[in-house]
């Protein structure tokens, strides 16, 4: 089944933001947001500016759903589905993620 | 085309042009071949504005032609070209090169000449009059050599002369004939109080005095001796006493006068030759000269609608009221001002402690206001005024209309819903309440919104609080919730977080969140309380509480880029850079391969680095002795200036010296949006400094400070805020001008919006900076100094914390570099790959 890397310790991200992994050759941007204690795992490129760059955005919280806007142009992706609030055509992918002991690890 | 119909306009003043833009906005211009003379050597300009030729506005700041005017509308324009003859027989104008044209109608706006009494002695040098550019440049030229500066006329335009020769640095004198300043406007008691403000300022005034001779002086140049025998000398007389039309040529081609001079006009402002119009200062209606510019407007629409029939606005007279600031002092009346209505009755008040005085005078049966004066404060003129021309009943007891409102007891307002849709708000720009609320209608939400829709309150400013009141009346009348709350986790304006934080002491956003807000928290309202938090308590951006609020460029300190690498800009204060440092910049740029260009702002910005990057870039930078520059941040970009009188043959003051000083002062403040400075060391101004947030321009008599303006997508020009300050009092006033803008502007207004929004505009402004009017600038200079105090070069200490470094890497498990960051080269330096060359790499430079 799924296949977990371990990719850093939780305390390597500061609580409400995020960070990039290298896991298999792909980029997944990791997030932490403060208002719950679940981690969550998006694809790290932005397919609307083109960048590998979300793990850098806001995290947000848009009519109660969690969301990353993306840092260049300000796009949300719900951090649970890839969903694009603003363009219903495009979407970025999600992996699974999951702490054990203090460590972070990523399915990808 | 020989169809077309020859129109003649002679004289291109205020309302001269007014007349040819009105025929441009009704599409008739085309119909006509149209030839304007003007006798001045330039086309019209804003006479009402003239004073500010001396604070610095050029004559084409002062222009009121928008560029291309006469060409796009083939109008011919004759300048320096006086109409000498009129002969209405041929239908033949001569002008004075002797060229004659014919023409097939007329309009005259000859406009009028200043009045100069004919005392012995008026026509010496250094007697001059207050009307035209070429007129200031006399007075300018005149007052360079002399001390002592008179003018003869204490009327309106003679104070504002007055504050001419003041602000040029002449002891300044008003002689006025009446026994009061502003005889036609104000009664006893305002002229009075007036008097002792403006010789507060600095001005001396002498009533009831009777030029009676002028001649050589013993210490000046002129003598003036009076009727009561006393003598004043002087070195330039300026004559203020009253215009007169111009109506010579009306006169010799025996078109009807008025007894006393002036063109007489119908209610179509045709003269007694219906192919003859006569419009503005030249013109006499109804036994009236209207020497202000709105009555002149108005006739200029109303004659461009008849002659084309193309309307059937009639003139019909005008209201006199007018509410001004002369040298500081606010002046209004309104209507019967003198109380000279039968019957008539007058309620007073006098505050002699803050120098206000008003006085209301009230029809026999205390149901209608007839009449106001108001010295020292006016900020009810809209209410009044609209009081009187819509004949609106009193309130019971109309002395609270010019009381000052006590605690508990709210003032009585005049319900803006009352007014008729017809009724003119803004009288500047003839804007009617049903005009503004047709902006409201078409989606106008803030004061801002209906300046731009409908020019109303953009003249002399004196109706914003009543634009206000009708526009919030129409939201409400539309069931138009104005939503001002920032997002959906916050119901509250930026306004009211910074004083829930200020007055609460709130230190992280958890805590505001949890007291305050709902939900938990997005791209908007995040930045915004990082933004006030640093404002407020200037803590370390990036530590643990404020991390996970920073916006896109203020999380790593660097402007991010399209393609995810960042900028780095390191401040060099003032644009100062010593050789050592800029090629520590260049060696950086060079072993980085980073992009490299110079800004606007007078520094360098190095484009291209990768997140890993910029703690190395940063630590060479920091032990070089460069600062972070803020590019990054909502705040202080750089403070730009000249070269200044360290080197300038013309400089005046040192501007570099003071933009260091001030660059050092306020890099750092976190505020709503960014903000730009500018310092000039002479009024040449070199560094731009008037299309800045801030802008200081050196004079003989110290720095000038001027604000809120903007280049960029709606450029605007700075207004000046005060004048000849020494640095101190300088710096106190930005301390407080730039806190008050941090304490209550929106989200991402810069300085320029902001004050268009203010109810009041520069006017509340200042009163909010100089005079203290809310009673918060020790307050203000307080938390300015805590900024200050408080500074800290993020990037150092970023640079202290191995922690914080750790972010600094595009992956948190790898030492790779994000593949696609790609460059090609382009005039010698990289630039990002496109999209398509990313992907064909052979042509790829290697990735640092």
């Amino acid at each position: 089944m799924s296949n977990w890397t371990d990719v850093c310790a939780l305390t390597d991200i500061d609580l409400d933001t995020g960070v990039c992994a290298l896991v298999n050759d792909q980029q997944v941007a990791i997030f932490r947001p403060a208002s719950t204690n679940s981690l969550f795992a998006v694809g790290n490129f932005d397919p609307i500016g083109e960048a590998n760059v979300l793990s850098r955005g806001l995290i947000s919280d848009i009519k109660g759903q969690l969301t990353v806007a993306s840092p260049l142009y300000k796009q949300h992706y719900v951090l649970q589905s890839g969903a694009c609030l603003e363009d219903g055509t495009v979407s970025i992918p999600t992996f699974q993620v999951k702490v054990e002991g203090e460590r972070v690890l990523v399915a990808a | 085309m020989s169809n077309q119909e020859k129109l003649i306009v002679v004289g291109n003043g205020m309302v001269g042009h007014k007349f040819l833009e009105s025929l441009v906005e009704m599409g008739q211009a085309q119909n006509y071949q149209i030839t304007v003379l003007c006798e001045e050597p330039r086309p019209a300009y804003d006479r009402v504005y003239l004073t500010s030729y001396f604070s610095g506005k050029t004559a084409e700041d002062l222009s009121l032609v928008s560029e291309g005017f006469f060409e796009a509308n083939n109008i011919e324009l004759k300048l320096n070209c006086q109409a000498t003859k009129l002969d209405r027989t041929e239908k033949v104008i001569t002008t004075q090169t002797g060229e004659k044209l014919s023409y097939d109608k007329i309009i005259l706006a000859t406009g009028s000449f200043p009045f100069v009494p004919p005392v012995p002695g008026h026509e010496r040098d250094n007697c001059l009059v207050y009307r035209t550019i070429e007129d200031l440049e006399a007075i300018k030229a005149s007052a360079q050599n002399g001390k002592v500066g008179v003018v003869v006329g204490g009327g309106l335009l003679g104070l504002e002369a007055a504050k001419a020769l003041h602000d040029l640095g002449l002891e300044t004198h008003v002689v006025e004939f009446a026994p009061r300043l502003m005889a036609v406007q104000v009664d006893d008691g305002g002229g009075a109080l007036l008097k002792s403000k403006i010789e507060e300022l600095g001005v001396k005034v002498h009533t009831s005095k009777n030029t009676q001779n002028i001649s050589d002086g013993d210490e000046c140049f002129h003598k003036m001796e009076f009727a009561d025998g006393e003598v004043l000398e002087t070195d330039v007389i300026l004559f203020s006493a009253g215009i007169r039309p111009q109506d010579a040529l009306a006169r010799s081609s025996e078109i009807e006068l008025g007894p006393r001079g002036g063109i007489q006009i119908n209610n179509h402002c045709q003269t007694s030759d219906p192919d003859v119009y006569a419009i503005g200062e030249c013109a006499l209606w109804g036994g009236m000269i209207y020497g202000l510019v709105a009555p002149g407007y108005n006739m200029a629409k109303v004659a461009a609608q008849h002659l084309t029939q193309s309307g059937d606005a009639s003139f019909e007279g005008a209201d006199m009221s007018t509410k001004l600031k002369l040298m500081g002092v606010d002046v209004a009346s309104i209507g019967d001002a003198h109380a000279r209505t039968e019957g008539s009755l007058s309620y007073s008040y006098t505050d002699e402690v803050n120098q206000v005085y008003k006085k209301i005078v009230v029809s026999g049966d205390k149901k209608s206001l007839l009449g106001v004066v108001m010295v020292g404060e006016a900020e009810d003129y809209g209410n009044l005024l609209q009081m009187v021309l819509n004949n609106m009943e009193l309130p019971e007891n109309p002395e609270a209309l010019i009381l000052p409102a006590l605690d508990g007891a709210a003032k009585p307002t005049l319900g803006a819903g009352a007014l008729p849709d017809t009724a003119v708000i803004c009288s500047c720009n003839d804007v009617s309440k049903g005009a503004i609320c047709c902006s409201v209608q078409d989606g106008a939400k803030t004061i801002g919104d209906v300046k731009s829709a409908t020019k109303a309150a953009t003249a002399c400013g004196g109706c914003t609080a009543l634009v206000t009141q009708v526009m919030n009346a129409e939201l409400t009348n539309l069931g138009v919730e104005v939503n001002t709350d920032i997002c959906e986790h916050f119901a509250y304006t930026r306004q009211d977080i910074y004083s829930i934080v200020r007055v609460e002491g709130i230190k992280t956003f958890s805590e505001l969140l949890e007291k305050h807000g709902k939900g938990h928290g997005c791209e908007i309202c995040k930045p915004l309380a990082a933004s006030v938090l640093a404002s407020c308590w200037n803590d370390y951006v990036l530590n643990d509480d404020n991390i996970g609020l920073q916006d896109t460029n203020d999380i790593y300190l660097g402007n991010m880029q399209k393609d995810g690498t960042y900028s780095v800009v390191p401040r060099m204060p003032g644009g100062e850079v010593t050789p050592e440092g800029l090629i520590l910049v260049g060696q950086i740029a060079k072993d980085y391969g980073l992009y490299t260009k110079l800004t606007g702002g007078q520094r360098v910005d190095l484009f291209g680095a990768q997140l890993h990057q910029l703690p190395e870039i940063w630590q060479r930078l920091v032990d070089g002795g460069f600062e972070t520059g803020h590019a990054y941040g909502k705040s202080l970009r750089t403070v730009k200036s000249c070269v200044g009188s360290t080197w300038c043959r013309y400089g005046v003051e040192d501007s570099v010296g003071l933009a260091i000083e001030l660059e050092n002062r306020y890099k750092g403040l976190r505020s709503p949006h960014k903000f730009k400075f500018g310092v000039s060391g002479c009024t040449r101004e070199c560094a731009e400094a008037q299309s800045k947030d801030v802008g200081i321009i050196a004079t003989e008599n110290g720095w000038n400070l001027y604000v809120c303006g903007n280049g960029g997508m709606k450029p605007r020009h700075t207004d000046l805020l005060a004048q000849d300050l020494d640095k101190e009092t300088l710096i106190k006033y930005i301390d407080r001008f730039l806190m008050f803008y941090v304490k209550t502007a929106d989200r991402l207004q810069r300085t320029s919006v902001w004050m268009d929004n203010l109810e009041g505009g520069l006017d509340y402004l200042k009163a909010v900076v100089l005079d203290d009017k809310l009673n918060i600038v020790s307050e203000l200079e307080e938390q300015m100094e805590a900024i200050v105090d408080t500074y800290q070069c993020e990037w150092k200490t970023t640079l202290e914390s191995p922690e914080k470094l750790k972010r600094f890497s595009h992956f948190i498990n790898s030492k790779e570099k994000d593949e696609a960051v790609q460059f090609v080269e382009v005039r010698d330096q990289i630039r990002p790959a496109t999209k398509e060359e990313r992907v064909k790499k052979e042509d790829l430079i290697a990735v640092c």
